[in-house]
């Protein structure tokens, strides 16, 4: 069965998208992303390093994934909009994950800033992949201002706890047309799977897989698990209950 | 945590009998704070006790996996760039302390950028930018001047010079900083009063309430810090968190960072009069990573090469590299003398080698100046 997952026209060859923060080194990066199978990287502007005298992150992106900028470190929609124009000056391409992050403690992000820079910088020829907390409202104002995707939170950044914003994914995976990118807090395979299952069309991990003890093996637990997750949702398990079937007590009589 | 100023907290702690509090700390508290998810502010006086220095493993663990969650395995790398040494304070236990004897120094703009080049050249792209006090010798004005001109060397700029107001911070700012660094020295206010005894640098207040300025002035990243072992290391480390913790909360968009400087001999041959053993520092550095865990971690070169590599994976996420403390280190032979011994000389190659051995990337680059 024919299943690509296409964003903004490209067809996408993984539905697992990776990060590239926390890695313990260049080498175990690259390692990990061959072992994903990944497609689009996440790569934060913050760190690439054209002019330095060290060695440059964006060097270790293999040259057939799609390397995709994020704007860590913006703290409202005027700087997230400069991050990207940046980006694209600096030879990262037009490809751009909004993070809007004005709370360092949590950080969650800022969804109307987010949504600000996705009109200024969907309207400029950007492919916009903006990272929100999952709103209906606001991902159709994202749908509005020219997003590609969005990129819900399933649990806050680094904490590998899961889908906890379960009952709100679901309802953005019911109503808007563009792909939903489950982004964040996905801390096991088992979770990605999970948010596959749910109808997410891809999911990105970065903490999970970086401060594993062993990154290229879970980056490819990962892959598997997103394969199998949206396998799964393809093939329409039987619905969940409570207490055994078996029989139609309350109908049986019309036989 | 909320008031108008931090100061209104250090009263409010000091009456409440802050020290007397701290030693009556129980290992059920400091059991009951290792338990939770996120730490009070009790939780953490907890673990700066007497009664958690024997769960000193416990703590190490805890901290370390909250690093890993939050950083990763990374440590950023940064080096100082001092200005000058002229100063009109009179600090009992610093080297460029106005009445000791020793060559006074200010950078001309070209040698500031002579230094840039060769900071540069060793690959750290983030500098902190220091210099005495002495708003004669070294005004805001030439002080943003320097940075404009080293700005083309590096990817971010912070400073840790004397005490402005808000307008101030806000011209530097323009002028390229983007963090501010400002050591409390002490947050014991009749102990400060006694060791600051001269200068602008008197006013306690005034330079406890410097961070809220800059956060105020639109600086990115603000990190405090008390100059462990002229007090209790509790009680400054105490403050410390609290500091911390209250400008996270009250601009909450500002990157909140903590530097644990170790009090190292410098010229006038002051003695430390509170001793901070390394297993004292070592609960202390835990202990604020598990109260805060989004907040980075600094230690410097004052610190031996050793006892750093074995910080690193316990909650430090950054560290100076191939310091010079004199003014005109890096690109003059005739130097000044330093503020304080740096006891870790490495170089930065020396530096990243070490943190890769330790498993970690060495990380140079962390921000893009807009």
């Amino acid at each position: 069965m024919e299943d690509t997952l296409t964003i903004a026209g490209h067809p996408i060859r993984s539905r697992f998208f990776l990060g590239t923060g926390k890695f313990s080194s260049y080498a175990v990066m690259k390692e990990s992303i061959v072992h994903s199978g990944a497609h689009i990287i996440t790569v934060a502007l913050r760190r690439v390093d054209q002019a330095g005298t060290q060695e440059n992150i964006a060097d270790f992106i293999p040259k057939d994934c799609i390397l995709m900028a994020n704007t860590s470190g913006a703290r409202n929609a005027d700087e997230a909009v400069r991050i990207a124009r940046l980006s694209r000056a600096m030879g990262c391409g037009d490809w751009i994950k909004i993070e809007v992050i004005p709370d360092n403690k949590y950080l969650l992000p800022d969804n109307a800033e987010t949504i600000r820079a996705t009109e200024i910088l969907a309207k400029e020829g950007f492919i916009v992949m903006p990272y929100i907390a999952p709103d209906l409202a606001d991902a159709r104002r994202l749908v509005n201002a020219g997003a590609a995707s969005v990129m819900p939170l399933g649990a806050p950044i680094g904490t590998n706890r899961g889908i906890q914003t379960r009952e709100m994914l679901r309802i953005l995976i019911e109503e808007i047309d563009l792909p939903i990118v489950v982004d964040a807090g996905l801390g096991r395979p088992s979770h990605a799977a999970d948010a596959m299952e749910m109808g997410a069309d891809a999911v990105l991990v970065n903490t999970a897989v970086a401060v594993a003890d062993n990154p290229p093996l879970i980056a490819r637990a990962f892959s598997l698990a997103v394969q199998a997750g949206r396998q799964a949702f393809l093939a329409g398990p039987g619905a969940e209950k409570t207490c055994a079937d078996a029989s139609s007590p309350l109908t049986g009589f019309l036989r | 945590m909320s008031g108008n100023s931090f100061y209104d907290q250090v009263v409010h702690w000091e009456q409440a009998g802050l020290t007397e509090r701290i030693a009556a700390a129980r290992e059920n508290d400091v059991l009951r704070a290792l338990e939770k998810d996120s730490c009070d502010e009790h939780d953490f006086l907890a673990l700066v006790s007497p009664a958690a220095a024997p769960h000193l493993e416990a703590m190490a663990r805890k901290s370390r996996a909250l690093t890993l969650a939050q950083f990763g395995k990374v440590i950023f790398l940064y080096a100082p760039l001092y200005l000058a040494n002229i100063c009109d304070n009179e600090c009992v236990y610093c080297g460029f302390r106005h009445s000791n004897r020793i060559s006074r120094k200010k950078l001309s703009p070209e040698e500031a950028v002579r230094e840039a080049r060769v900071i540069a050249a060793s690959g750290i792209r983030h500098v902190l930018v220091l210099t005495g006090e002495s708003r004669v010798a070294t005004p805001v004005s030439y002080i943003a001047e320097c940075i404009s001109r080293i700005k083309p060397f590096f990817t971010s700029i912070s400073i840790e010079i004397y005490s402005l107001t808000t307008a101030e911070y806000v011209e530097l700012a323009a002028a390229g900083a983007d963090g501010m660094t400002m050591y409390q020295e002490t947050y014991n206010e009749a102990l400060y009063r006694s060791l600051h005894l001269k200068g602008p640098k008197t006013d306690y207040r005034g330079r406890l309430e410097s961070p809220e300025r800059a956060c105020r002035a639109g600086m990115r990243s603000i990190g405090v810090g008390a100059l462990q072992g002229l007090d209790d290391f509790r009680r400054d480390g105490f403050f410390t968190g609290l500091h911390a913790a209250w400008l996270q909360d009250t601009f909450p968009d500002v990157e909140i960072g903590v530097s644990l400087p170790r009090i190292q001999p410098q010229v006038g041959g002051y003695t430390s009069r509170c001793a901070v053993t390394d297993r004292d520092f070592v609960q202390l550095l835990t202990a604020l990573r598990i109260f805060l865990p989004r907040a980075s971690m600094t230690v410097s070169t004052r610190e031996r090469v050793e006892f750093r590599r074995n910080l690193i994976g316990l909650g430090v996420t950054r560290l100076s590299a191939g310091s010079r403390t004199e003014v005109g280190g890096y690109s003059q032979a005739d130097n000044s003398e330093g503020q304080f011994s740096i006891a870790d000389t490495s170089t930065v190659d020396d530096v990243k080698a070490m943190v890769e051995g330790s498993g970690y990337q060495p990380v140079f680059k962390d921000w893009q100046m807009l």
